[in-house]
């Protein structure tokens, strides 16, 4: 079953933002397990600007692939390589060892609670 | 993220409460609720090529033909030569339209002198069902739908004899193991009564049984105990399309359907047109005319296989183009694709004019917006170990 970590926030295109300066994305349980099995992830590098509600990656695996839309404006400041490495990492441990990127923060798009997004894919 | 999941819906095969008490994730496909995956789909794909999986393809349409003159109708009904085919022995066949359109490919199995099974792809069998009653009623040969009572299980992979073996009654075990590739006969698997047959779609050693419906979940359980130890697991529809992908197999409504004809797939090995009937007469079958006509004829379009030269993969329906330098030049489009779990680099199978479709073309796929290497390669991309 999925999990909603209640001190992140969340976005529709099932992302999930932890706070801090830099603030710390990656893709939610619930978009991973969609997915299945992740072989393949595109980030952009360091320095790169990033806006809010655009894509900024791809997450590929066998069967689909998917956009990863930014939750935030702002500057990449760190990408997860050992993610990209072994993208595996994604599924097992999305709001962990499987974070994407980090980056400082100019501005943020519409954010949900954990509460919030449990109540959209549970439909 | 875009969201790629899908509600769970339709019709739910025997198999179901099976599937939902190993934790699969259930997805529609062609009107059934079928298993995208248990736990990991690559998982299941190395499982299939190292050891074994077991694949539940009870949405897949069974059509008997039976009657003095089953074999004459189905040598009219399809382009191949079904009356030519031995007791026990199975075909691949298509069935085409007037125009010569593939209707859907077929697995063709003679279980009696006077019977054939008709196996059908799930999302097209009421129009094969349709199409046989009509192009058999001249005939006499009457045709059974027994999609809603027949079940079928596929044990696939290098260790599948085995596993079979295991659960099979002793008196027809040793059968069961000599049974030849494209072969099938009557055998008593888990206490069931099925057509054991040695067919499969994953390029592995494997067999496919056809059980009662009744009788699916007994026989499911039975192999999955037996094969458990030696490797097999439970595998869903990623990684039956992954497996078929690397194998070079067509997908019905991806490399096949009503606008292509078995040549443009390259298929045309299928069609026989120089079948005849008792009185050694040319065979006239549905769609021969056009179908002679095409055989004869420049391909529009070809068939291929591109190999990935970079990471991310082409998906279907992605515009095959001239060059990374000449985007805009469209000699193309993806069917399938995917990054192959046995390979380690992007897959795909495409459509694409002839003049570039020699091996070692290097083209480019627009993958999103963005242009990614590609070169095309022989068909199928994975051939097991003999």
């Amino acid at each position: 079953m999925s999990t909603f970590p209640a001190d992140l926030s969340y976005t529709a295109e099932h992302e999930w933002l932890a706070a801090g300066d830099p603030v710390t994305f990656g893709i939610t349980d619930t978009a991973s397990e969609a997915l299945g099995d992740i072989v393949y992830l595109e980030l952009p590098s360091v320095g790169t600007q990033i806006t809010a509600g655009a894509v900024c990656g791809e997450v590929e695996s066998t069967k689909s692939v998917s956009e990863l839309f930014s939750p935030v404006s702002g500057t990449v400041v760190e990408v997860n390589q050992s993610a990209v490495d072994d993208p595996a990492t994604v599924n097992s441990d999305p709001y962990g060892a499987g974070w994407l990127i980090k980056a400082t923060v100019t501005g943020t798009g519409p954010l949900l609670t954990a509460a919030e997004y449990r109540e959209l894919t549970a439909g | 993220m875009t969201d790629t999941a899908e509600l769970s819906g339709g019709r739910l095969g025997p198999l179901h409460l099976e599937h939902l008490a190993l934790g699969a994730a259930m997805v529609p496909f062609a009107g059934w609720a079928m298993p995208l995956r248990y736990s990991s789909d690559l998982a299941e794909h190395q499982a299939v090529r190292a050891a074994a999986g077991l694949f539940d393809l009870s949405h897949m349409g069974e059509i008997r033909v039976a009657g003095a003159q089953a074999g004459a109708a189905l040598d009219y009904a399809l382009v191949g030569d079904l009356s030519a085919v031995g007791v026990g022995r199975a075909r691949y066949t298509m069935m085409c339209a007037a125009d010569g359109g593939v209707v859907d490919d077929l697995v063709v199995y003679r279980t009696r002198a006077d019977e054939y099974l008709v196996v059908a792809n799930a999302s097209n069998a009421d129009v094969v069902r349709a199409e046989l009653e009509l192009r058999c009623a001249g005939f006499e040969a009457r045709v059974t739908d027994e999609s809603a009572w027949t079940a079928l299980v596929a044990v696939q992979g290098p260790r599948a004899q085995e596993i079979v073996t295991a659960v099979t009654a002793p008196a027809d075990a040793g059968a069961v193991a000599e049974l030849r590739y494209y072969t099938g006969l009557p055998a008593t698997v888990a206490g069931a009564r099925v057509l054991a047959a040695r067919t499969g779609y994953t390029g592995e050693d494997g067999f496919e049984l056809f059980v009662p419906a009744a009788q699916a979940a007994e026989l499911w359980r039975a192999l999955l105990a037996a094969g458990g130890p030696r490797g097999l697991v439970p595998a869903g529809l990623a990684a039956r399309d992954s497996l078929r992908l690397e194998a070079g197999m067509p997908l019905y409504g991806n490399e096949l359907d009503r606008t292509t004809t078995p040549y443009d797939a390259g298929l045309g090995r299928v069609v026989k047109l120089d079948k005849t009937g008792a009185d050694g007469a040319p065979l006239d079958f549905v769609g021969r005319g056009p179908l002679e006509a095409r055989k004869g004829s420049e391909p529009a379009r070809v068939l291929v296989g591109l190999r990935g030269i970079g990471r991310r993969a082409a998906r279907r329906g992605y515009p095959v183009v001239r060059s990374a330098t000449k985007p805009d030049v469209v000699v193309g489009h993806v069917t399938s694709g995917a990054p192959s779990p046995t390979l380690g680099h992007p897959i795909a199978m495409a459509y694409v004019t002839p003049e570039v479709s020699a091996l070692g073309t290097v083209l480019a796929v627009d993958v999103r917006g963005r242009t990614e290497p590609v070169c095309v390669e022989a068909l199928p991309f994975y051939r097991r170990a003999q």
